[in-house]
């Protein structure tokens, strides 16, 4: 039986569904003509495994089917390579993304490539029963329906975001502080100046004890820092470490509160930039789900 | 070693020597409060070091 027709066009929809991926996540797109090149190349790789896997099975051949297991340990290679390169990367970065985020962003490029691989085995399941135009669309179906899937919670999910005024406490207002937390304590007159007349603070205060928790999380604040930063830049450089954007959390209350110095003065879209950070899944607690957590609630 | 989080250097004014003793880090009196800001922050830019003011007329430099 001739597959031809099958395999060509659910590779090229996996392929494509892997091209659209890339474009869907500004912030974790490689962002330069080398990343598209390996990241449509390995997607292509994936859609094959997946356009092969139906084929193979109508053959009867169903050992052939083993390869989606090179696949998997293919694919462990991405988050490897992606990290290894956001790490490498990270002694250059003013405002570091994190080891949390650097993890996540990983992931997603793994996780990304197992879904080019679904869309290729739908797209060739569509072409077996419906011809090319149902294979399209299954294809299409199933990768609007995974990408909505993958979607993780944002900050404004969980937490409600503010915008603050500084205040600066101390004999000669040395402290900079938000309510009763002290974030820094500066000693240069220039320094403390700028940040009296350009600084912003974000407040963010979680919803529940499960945002909370997520919340209070070292990864999860760096990664937030890193979005606003990467969004509306900061004013800092080397050697001049008294502007370093900080992220604190209220013992009290769990809120974090944020002290920044953009480029770009506008609070409502530092704002913006905080509430669309995304939740990172390793960061995030659920003390709720727990019996201990839930009874210990109240 | 790691320097971080330690204090690298003590700035003040000359007549606040009672309130501090040179000890691991190296001491340093400006005579007014103007070469005492000045000090201060040219330490810090060198050592890529963080200004704080103990708000008893005492800076100390950390690296963070």
């Amino acid at each position: 039986m001739d597959y031809g027709n099958m395999i060509v066009s659910s590779i090229v929809l996996g392929t494509l569904a892997r091209f659209w991926m890339l474009k869907v996540d500004y912030r974790q797109y490689p962002g330069y003509p080398h990343g598209y090149a390996v990241h449509l190349s390995l997607g292509f790789i994936a859609a094959s495994l997946g356009a092969l896997a139906l084929p193979a099975l109508l053959d009867g051949d169903f050992a052939a089917v083993t390869f989606l297991v090179l696949a998997a340990k293919q694919f462990s290679n991405i988050r490897e390579m992606e990290r290894t390169y956001l790490l490498e990367l990270e002694n250059t970065e003013l405002v570091k993304r994190g080891s949390a985020y650097v993890e996540g962003i990983a992931q997603v490029f793994e996780a990304r490539n197992y879904l080019a691989m679904l869309v290729a085995l739908v797209a060739s399941i569509g072409v077996r029963l419906f011809e090319l135009p149902g294979g399209i669309a299954l294809a299409i179906i199933a990768a609007l329906v995974l990408q909505r899937a993958m979607q993780g919670q944002t900050v404004k999910d969980i937490a409600e975001v503010e915008v603050v005024d500084l205040e600066f406490q101390g004999d000669e207002g040395e402290n900079i502080a938000i309510g009763d937390v002290v974030l820094m304590n500066v000693g240069e007159e220039e320094i403390k100046e700028d940040w009296q007349k350009l600084g912003i603070g974000i407040s963010i205060k979680p919803k529940d004890d499960n945002a909370r928790a997520t919340l209070a999380n070292k990864g999860q604040r760096q990664a937030i820092l890193h979005d606003v930063v990467s969004q509306l830049g900061v004013r800092l450089d080397v050697g001049v470490v008294g502007y370093t954007p900080l992220a604190r959390l209220d013992l009290d209350t769990g809120r974090v509160y944020i002290m920044i110095i953009p480029i770009e003065p506008d609070e409502e879209f530092v704002k913006k930039a905080v509430e669309n950070t995304p939740v990172l899944e390793s960061s995030r607690r659920k003390p709720l789900q727990s019996e201990a957590g839930r009874l210990a609630a109240d | 070693m790691v320097i971080n989080n330690n204090i690298l250097a003590i700035v003040t004014l000359k007549e606040e020597q009672e309130k501090v003793r040179g000890g691991g880090a190296p001491l340093f009196y400006g005579e007014d409060e103007e070469e005492v800001e000045y000090l201060s922050m040219l330490i810090a830019r060198i050592t890529d070091s963080m200004v704080h003011d103990l708000g008893n007329g005492i800076n100390i430099l950390v690296k963070h």
